[in-house]
């Protein structure tokens, strides 16, 4: 017998187990429509690679992974693909996502599936290639991608896996009831990822001991196999990984490290399931073990669902009577959030639709003033103080929250759960998270603003000192230049009366030469009497042989040279004197 | 020498007091130039806790300067894009009480960031002249456009825009940037005690 440990806290609530496990798992008929978020798991949002109007066979990828992590959509059932816009989805904020509506066309034909039944001779690299293109995450309710969970490249070998068949939260029974009926395909599984991660020194799958069958159903299926069944006492919340871990193994994930730094898996049982099917079987994941419980239904059991299938769907197939209930969760009454719409999509991570009525889960009485009675201390299984948490929730003191390590809680609900108060500790808890993260993003937005601005700032300065260079580059080269000429510099700064004087100068300068006169005054007589000649003789043929107007005209001209002669004859006679 | 001194007690206790002073006034005057703070580190982190909007609402050109002003002692509550919570962490850096966001600057708003009708843009740089952090993309007579992830949406581009073809929208929340409300404060929901007085719960 293996030693088990026990985890600090805890909280027993009611399991609320029985009433979905009167009877097996169940199928529903198929629905009309499919709606399929693009974000079903922890990561990037899947690359849609279908159109509007295709029409797409039953397992036909729809949207690839567009990260490391990330994982891969495939059509639950054959159809067109109706529409692919924002839809509402299941989320606490009742906001809406990126969705691929599927219409079915009721014939359910499966595409072509490439089983791996002899997986033992793939490597590694292909087993997880192969679950990566299935689509696996996490089937226990966080959703991460499995393929990257299985991912050794940079860690450590893996000397421990662990499949986690605790299912510790009340009306939750998928897990269970898939081990009672399937605990073959599971240990199949289970061996597909031993074999991927190089046969891991210790197999375990943790149980808790209220789920007698299902530990029974294992212990048969491992005869012989080398994986242990760990049965341990129930207590909520054992099935959290980082406490399952503990309780199994006696050691603790250090604070901000995953089970990975310390050569540990840990996988669910669900996903042990859904690998055996991706890897032998070649089906993706386009199903999961759904719960279907509470007062407000009449039938409380398990339903095989197609992902995608709308949870009106659901509900109206098992006579939901919406005036008996108080709210509609999906997931389990401690960590689920309720619901604000009956028309979202059940995904990958919905392990649970609880229906209860208005007795059974109450709305919550009005939150009271904290008495510090300490009992949250006590259940809390993290070994946090969360009255210290709530006192620095409510004054914003991120620093203090920091150092009292809020971002270990695992928010299972167990300090609101015993709170005489009825204080919701979880929500302020997850409150201050958002804040943090936000605080931090904007902390590091504003240090890129700042690394902007400041480059901007040396950039103008630069580019004002060029300027300034040039500007004094100019104002030497004219001082540079007024120096070398002195004399254009004169000219060019000559007034108006140096202008006059030098005219006037120039002027003298001819008034010097009387002779030079004399022969041009002699040149222009000489041209004015050949011109007054041929005037007169043209006057002659116009009064011979010409219109009066041309007689008037040579006149005239005649009367001008005349004029010229008398005038050059007077300054020539002035010269010479 | 000796004997002048062990004969003259106040000469020897003079000359060796003088000595020290001497001494240790080098020391320290060697030590304020080797050791000497480049910058003022006060400065440095109230930079670090400004929002770097470089918006200007406080009347300074940027958020550096108005971190220099208030290491100078200038009121702490000019910053309305930081609101009340930089004013907190202000308070608690310099250890004083924090008031409240001083209006004259603004009010706190919800993050906006720029976008330019683009149809709109005829092209002529004044917004990307005006851009703080550089977030406009653009060459005159052609289209410009906001980064939207650099934007601080410090509004500076809109007043120089001749044509008005720049808004300044309101970051709309997705799925993914989504967080939890905190609870209702329990203070609200109880009224006065038969006393008249408050439960004591904050």
């Amino acid at each position: 017998m293996r030693r088990i440990w026990d985890t600090p806290g805890g909280v027993h609530p009611p399991d609320n187990k029985a009433q979905s496990l009167t009877s097996g798992i169940g199928q529903l008929p198929l629905p009309e429509k499919l709606i399929l978020p693009l974000t079903q798991h922890v990561g990037g949002a899947a690359k849609v690679c279908v159109s509007v109007g295709e029409k797409v066979l039953k397992g036909q990828k729809l949207a690839s992974a567009s990260a490391s992590i990330s994982a891969a959509i495939h059509a639950p059932s054959s159809g067109w693909i109706t529409a692919i816009e924002e839809r509402a989805v299941a989320h606490p904020s009742g906001m809406s996502a990126p969705c691929i509506e599927i219409t079915c066309d009721g014939e359910d034909r499966w595409i072509e599936c490439m089983g791996y039944p002899d997986y033992k001779q793939a490597t590694p690299l292909q087993l997880r290639n192969l679950i990566a293109d299935a689509g696996v995450a996490g089937l226990g309710g966080a959703g991460f991608p499995s393929a990257a969970k299985l991912d050794r490249g940079t860690h450590m070998p893996v000397d421990t896996l662990i499949i986690n068949a605790t299912e510790c939260e009340p009306y939750i029974t998928a897990d269970d009831i898939l081990i009672r009926e399937r605990a073959d395909q599971i240990i199949q599984g289970i061996e597909i990822i031993s074999h991927l991660l190089g046969t891991p020194k210790t197999i375990l799958i943790g149980i808790e001991n209220n789920k007698p069958e299902a530990i029974a159903a294992l212990n048969q299926q491992c005869q012989g196999t080398g994986i242990e069944v760990v049965s341990f006492p129930t207590k909520y919340p054992s099935g959290g990984e980082k406490q399952l871990i503990y309780i199994l193994t006696g050691k603790e994930v250090p604070s901000g490290q995953l089970p990975a730094d310390l050569g540990m898996v840990c996988l669910n049982s669900g996903t042990a399931f859904a690998i055996k099917r991706a890897v032998i079987d070649g089906e993706p994941l386009i199903s999961r073990i759904t719960t279907l419980t509470g007062e407000a239904c009449d039938i409380n059991r398990n339903y095989e669902i197609l992902i995608g299938t709308p949870v009106s769907h659901l509900l109206e197939q098992n006579a939901f009577n919406p005036d008996l209930c108080s709210r509609l969760i999906m997931g389990g009454p401690m960590m689920g959030f309720s619901l604000t719409s009956s028309d979202v999509p059940l995904v990958k991570t919905s392990t649970c639709i609880l229906a209860p009525s208005h007795t059974e889960i109450p709305d919550g009485d009005p939150a009271q003033a904290c008495i510090r009675c300490g009992l949250c201390a006590e259940a809390c299984p993290a070994s946090l103080l969360p009255q210290q948490l709530y006192w620095y929730a409510r004054a914003d003191d991120h620093e203090r929250l920091q150092a009292h390590n809020l971002f270990d809680c695992i928010e299972c609900g167990a300090c609101s759960y015993v709170c005489p108060s009825n204080i919701p500790l979880v929500q302020y808890y997850r409150s201050s998270k958002g804040d943090i993260v936000n605080a931090r993003t904007a902390k590091a937005t504003a240090a890129v603003a700042r690394e902007r601005f400041e480059f901007r700032q040396v950039r103008l300065e630069k580019a004002d000192t060029v300027r300034e260079t040039k500007r004094e580059a100019r104002r030497l080269a004219t001082e540079q230049a007024k120096i070398t000429s002195p004399t254009t510099t004169q000219s060019s700064g000559s007034s108006a009366a140096d202008i006059i004087k030098a005219a006037q100068l120039r002027g003298s300068t001819r008034q010097a030469s009387p002779e030079q006169q004399k022969a041009k005054l002699e040149r222009t007589l000489m041209a004015a009497e050949m011109r007054l000649k041929e005037a007169q003789q043209r006057l002659l043929q116009a009064t011979t042989n010409g219109s009066a107007d041309q007689q008037t005209q040579q006149l005239a001209s005649v009367e001008a040279a005349k004029r010229k002669v008398e005038q050059t004859a007077q300054r020539l006679t002035e010269v010479s004197h | 020498m000796i004997t002048l001194l062990t004969d003259n007690t106040m000469l020897a206790a003079l000359i060796a007091l003088v000595g020290l002073g001497t001494l240790f006034g080098g020391l320290l005057g060697y030590a304020a130039e080797r050791f000497k703070v480049g910058s003022d580190p006060i400065v440095q982190q109230l930079d670090e806790l400004l929002p770097q909007t470089q918006c200007g609402q406080c009347g300074f050109p940027g958020c550096r300067p108005y971190a220099q002003s208030i290491a100078d002692g200038d009121a702490i509550n000019k910053c309305p894009p930081g609101g009340q919570a930089t004013i907190n962490a202000i308070a608690n850096l310099l250890d004083v009480t924090a008031p409240s966001l001083d209006e004259a600057h603004g009010e706190e708003e919800i993050r906006t960031v720029a976008y330019i009708r683009e149809d709109e843009c005829i092209g002529c740089t004044k917004c990307i002249q005006a851009c703080p952090v550089d977030a406009i993309l653009g060459a005159a007579k052609l289209m410009h456009t906001v980064i939207a992830e650099e934007c601080t949406g410090c509004d500076l581009c809109v007043e120089p825009c001749p044509v008005d073809c720049i808004d300044m929208l309101p970051i709309v929340e997705n799925i993914g940037q989504w967080q939890w409300p905190a609870p209702p404060n329990p203070i609200d929901l109880i009224a006065t005690t038969a006393s008249g007085m408050h439960e004591d719960a904050a």
